[in-house]
């Protein structure tokens, strides 16, 4: 069968490019008929900038002819819906930003534009980034396109759906407690969420600030390098961002990882792990011994206590974050209220869902006269604990392998009346967000019936290379990241 | 642990939103669940422990006294639900 | 009963930067609404606060020119509360770790000099206005400007020290003067970038606890925040010995009463959960920036006092009142180096000079008689080229002109007289003129004296020298 053009990753397409066999025009042509012909299947789309996305890829047509090329010149991309970006409508997944048309963009997005990739359009995701299986998207949920009836994951799902329904050739999400990764693992493909700091966060919607990362969803780790290379670096506009040198991120794919050390945390690796993923571990495992890999058993003994760490922080930060949503520069203003203190208090009651108005409130619990000590600062006291974890594991191992998440994607609804049961099913994923640390979850298996398992490896903080290197030459090994969802 | 549903009212306040009764009801129950979870982190000693606020250090991330352009009035209210002149206009408070 | 008064104040001061404390925008006063914004200070989503590093650097001088100890390390923090002049919600602030700690100012007060603490000197933005009122399309509502959001704050608290709203008052000026005089606020009442909250409450005299302590917010001059607190002490002092309680609250004072008012019920009481704000990294401040910043301090009021008192040999009282700006220090200072004659300058600068200011209404730096115009008056004085009284007549022509003395001198033709051939002759002529006083004089009514310089002045416009003509007058009486 002949590849299709949206078959193609990053770099096969740049290369078609390249060689002026496709145009990019052609190229989002195809990209935007696969979304037209498989959308309403999956729901990945919030928002298809059709017109835009052919005007860009004209104007990176011209720049092919110039010679004057890039890795991304004339890629058709999306982004969740959580990066603003001028001019195209910014929803966030939330009916209080139904009619948001921002007036600047993010940075991430800035600079791959200005490396000439094209916008096919913004991604269904989690209202506000709150949730890990795309439900609470006030636009309905995205689907998993391995099997419809399943979540994509959280909240990146729109992210990893599309890439995995092959309707963009990349896509950029953000993970706080991991939405890129979660995701990523449920939709079979590869996704990275950086050390904290190495990617800006100017220009996008702020779920935890000290927990959120921008990073890929690709087809594979070569083009998940591409993209980490495009949008990592300091940002003056983001006082978290770190002004260390963003290294030549494929350029560290060389195939080689003999002698690499390898930690498997024990707590990680528990009874009640789904047996078709403790499965997919083993064989991974196996796979980097041939590779030459060393196997360390180490332990992280404060994993058990991440998820109510997190829950503390990431709600706390985000009940403030949430406070600028009040129906009075942007956004929804409740048309019924009776008075200044009501509109406010009716435009966020009508504007937010309820998962997101749960967390508000539990944030704000956990921020009031008297719990404050007792919630917030024992969660950022143990995320002290937490953190240290990771340093002392890193005396021994360069990366960890655990697995993405404790099942396969789940059913929609199955979780929905269940927010504890939903929380905890990121329990793998929570620590790297908490220790600052990147990550990145690759395909490495299927269940029995049929649904994608993904691999995590762990970094040493501002460690990208190490972790990119580690899955590529995992990549070359196995082929599951060549395994295409029918549609 | 279940919250009362005056404690939700009260967090509600504080947090600008309204809740049906329904809503006060679920989060009454769905906090009290969450709230008593995370009491596990109590099982932890950390009196020596100092908070984390970010997991990177990180220290003096400055600007220079500089000014650089405003994005102009008419972008500024360009998303507002109301504008009157150069204003955003909202209700009168109500005492 | 007696009742003794607490008062503690929170001082707002609104800082000279350019740019605003976590974004570009310019902070100029009174331009159109919302022209000066951005992202930042609008609060949109996904906009993110880098700090003015010029608001640490005045923050510090403040914080030394205070006697506070300049903390290493200090984060911001979250302030949260909804209002729609507060376009993220929150407030950033400084809450568990501030700047500046610890310090203390002396202010006279009946008696001498009293201490009074400063608990802490702490960095915030400021909030946007809410208009209400004249604008059409306004009348059943609000107008919501960002212009002055996110602009940079110090606000300076003081221990409950002072005992009276006198002693308030002197504290406040106290600030006004060093923070205007450090250049780091524009101290303008009217326009707000100086104001304060005043803490009042009182207490049975001799009692060592506290009372309830009331709030008053935002007063906006000197005779306001003194007429405020002397009414809120009034009102409470009424209230207990009426059997009432004081209740905690915030309370707004109303210029044209001159009273205070509840704010309660337009207010809930707040529960502002402040936390580390995790978009803003620590502020590190070291011993070398510390020492650069007090390297840079400009000369302070008091050290000034002691110095002009010691070099130039003025009167302490003469001292301090030229110390009361920066500005007039240093333009008497400029004046006496160029003059030498420090007493003399004194009494100019305080006399006719502020005299005219006052008059006129200028500031001293746009002032037409400079500090070199002044010194080069003083010089004809000295050199008896014109008479004391001859060269106010003069500083009021410079004042007009802008003119050099010698050359009003010169074309007015005021130069004084001091040919003691002319001055004779005039003497001459006078006496010849009255010579039924000058037999009074002679017979003994001495004070007639005062009398003949008076006409001999007037004879010769002002123009003859003062000295001369007494020396020479007292000889011919005598003769």
């Amino acid at each position: 069968m002949p590849m299709e053009i949206f078959d193609l990753t990053i770099h096969e397409l740049h290369d078609k490019l390249e060689s002026k066999e496709v145009s990019s025009v052609e190229a989002t042509r195809a990209m935007l008929a696969r979304i037209e012909a498989t959308d309403p299947k999956i729901g990945s789309f919030i928002t298809v900038t059709k017109e835009q996305a052919l005007a860009d890829a004209e104007v990176a047509d011209r720049c092919i002819a110039d010679g004057k090329t890039g890795m991304l010149t004339g890629i058709p991309l999306a982004l969740k819906d959580i990066f603003l970006t001028e001019g195209v409508r910014t929803t966030c997944g939330s009916r209080i930003l139904h009619n948001f048309i921002p007036p600047y963009s993010a940075t991430s997005w800035e600079k791959l534009k200005g490396q000439g990739a094209v916008l096919l359009g913004k991604l269904n995701q989690d209202e506000f980034a709150m949730g890990s299986s795309n439900e609470s998207s006030c636009f309905g949920p995205s689907r998993n396109p391995w099997n419809t009836e399943c979540i994509p994951g959280g909240s990146s799902g729109g992210s990893a759906a599309a890439v995995a329904a092959r309707q963009a050739t990349a896509t950029l999400g953000t993970d706080t407690g991991g939405s890129i990764r979660q995701p990523a693992s449920h939709c079979g493909c590869v996704g990275l969420k950086p050390t904290y700091g190495r990617v800006s966060r100017y220009g996008v919607i702020a779920y935890a600030s000290s927990l959120d990362q921008v990073g890929p969803l690709t087809r594979d780790v070569t083009d998940c390098a591409v993209i980490l290379g495009a949008i990592a670096g300091h940002d003056p506009k983001d006082s978290t961002s770190v002004d260390a040198p963003v290294p030549d991120y494929k350029a560290a794919l060389t195939g080689n990882i003999k002698g690499l050390r390898i930690g498997l945390p024990k707590e990680y690796f528990i009874e009640g792990l789904d047996p078709d993923v403790q499965k997919t571990m083993a064989q991974a495992i196996e796979t980097y011994r041939k590779l030459g890999a060393d196997f360390v058993d180490i332990s992280l003994p404060h994993t058990d206590f991440a998820v109510a760490t997190y829950y503390l922080i990431a709600t706390a930060e985000a009940s403030s974050n949430l406070a600028r949503y009040d129906g009075v520069r942007f956004g929804h203003r409740s048309p019924q209220a009776d008075g200044l203190i009501d509109m406010m208090t009716k435009s966020r009651s009508e504007g937010f869902g309820l998962e997101v108005k749960r967390r508000i409130m539990i944030g704000t619990y956990a921020l009031s006269s008297g719990y404050y000590d007792a919630y917030y600062v024992k969660a950022q006291k143990v995320r002290t604990l937490i953190m240290h974890d990771f340093i002392r594991a890193f005396e021994e191992v360069d990366v960890i392998l655990t697995p993405v998440a404790p099942t396969p994607a789940f059913k929609i609804g199955e979780k929905i009346n269940d927010p504890l049961q939903m929380y905890l099913s990121d329990i793998f994923t929570i620590p790297v967000n908490l220790a600052g640390t990147c990550a990145i979850a690759l395909p490495a298996g299927f269940s029995a019936n049929g649904l994608p398992i993904g691999l995590q490896l762990i970094g040493k903080p501002f460690n990208e290379e190490t972790i990119l290197r580690a899955a590529h030459a995992f990549e070359q090994a196995t082929d599951w990241h060549n395994r295409k969802a029918e549609l | 642990m279940k919250l009362t549903v005056a404690e939700v009212e009260h967090v509600a306040r504080l947090a600008r939103l309204e809740l049906t009764e329904d809503e006060k009801n679920l989060f009454a129950g769905q906090m009290g669940a969450i709230l008593g979870y995370v009491k596990k982190l109590n099982e932890l000693n950390t009196d020596d422990i100092l908070p984390t606020s970010h997991a990177v250090p990180m220290e003096n991330a400055f600007r220079a006294d500089q000014t650089c352009p405003s994005i102009g009035i008419d972008k500024a209210l360009a998303n507002a639900p109301k504008r009157v002149d150069s204003f955003y206009y909202v209700p009168k408070v109500i005492e | 009963m007696k009742y003794q008064p607490v008062i503690g104040l929170e001082i707002h001061v609104q800082l000279l930067t350019d740019s605003k404390i976590f974004c570009g925008c310019s902070t100029k006063f009174g331009a159109e609404p919302n022209s000066q914004t951005c992202p930042v200070c609008l609060g949109l989503p996904g906009a993110l606060p880098v700090f003015n590093e010029k608001v640490a650097e005045f923050a510090i001088k403040a914080g030394l020119a205070t006697n506070c100890t300049i903390s290493p390390r200090s984060i911001f923090a979250r302030k949260n509360y909804f209002y729609p002049d507060l376009p993220k919600g929150y407030q950033i602030s400084q809450f568990e770790e501030p700047i500046c700690l610890k310090g203390w100012l002396d202010i006279q007060v009946d008696g001498g000099l009293k201490r009074i603490g400063i608990t802490r000197i702490h960095m915030e933005e400021d909030a946007g206005k809410l208009v209400h009122g004249d604008i059409s399309g306004l009348e059943d509502g609000s107008g919501v400007d960002l212009n002055r959001a996110c602009t940079p704050l110090l606000e300076i608290v003081s221990e409950p020290d002072l005992r009276s709203a006198d002693e308030a008052i002197a504290y406040l000026k106290k600030i006004h003067q060093i923070v205007t005089w450090l250049g780091i606020c524009d101290g303008n009442m009217e326009e707000g970038s100086f104001r304060c909250d005043a803490n009042v409450s009182v207490m049975p005299a001799g009692s060592q606890t506290f009372g309830t302590r009331a709030e008053i917010k935002n007063v906006n001059s000197f005779k306001f925040v003194k007429q405020a607190i002397e009414h809120e002490i009034e009102r409470q002092i009424d209230l207990i010995e009426d059997g009432g309680t004081v209740v905690q609250e915030t309370r707004l004072f109303d210029p044209n009463s001159g009273k205070t008012r509840s704010m309660r019920g337009k207010e809930e009481a707040h529960d502002y959960r402040y936390f580390p704000d995790p978009d803003l990294v620590p502020l590190v401040i070291d011993d070398a920036w510390v020492q650069r910043v007090r390297s840079e301090l400009p000369e302070l009021p008091e050290q000034k006092i002691m110095r002009f008192t010691d070099e130039y040999g003025i009167p302490a009282y003469d001292a301090e009142v030229l110390t009361a700006s920066r500005p007039l220090a240093e333009y008497y200072e400029e004046c006496v180096t160029l003059n030498g004659n420090g007493k003399a300058v004194s009494n100019w600068v305080m006399g006719e000079l502020t005299r005219a200011l006052n008059d006129s209404g200028a500031s001293i730096d746009k002032c037409p008689v400079t500090p070199r115009l002044l010194a080069e008056l003083l010089k004809l004085i000295d050199s008896g080229t014109i008479s004391g009284k001859i060269a106010k007549t003069v500083f009021d022509e410079m004042w007009r002109s802008g003119k050099e003395p010698g050359k009003i001198v010169e074309e007015q033709g005021l130069i004084q007289v001091s040919d003691s051939g002319a001055i004779e002759a005039i003497i001459d002529e006078i006496l010849a003129r009255e010579a039924e006083q000058v037999a009074e004089y002679r017979s003994g009514k001495e004070k007639l004296f005062g009398f003949f310089v008076g006409q001999v002045m007037k004879a010769s416009k002002g123009k003859a020298n003062p000295a001369l003509v007494n020396e020479l007058l007292l000889k011919k009486l005598n003769e």
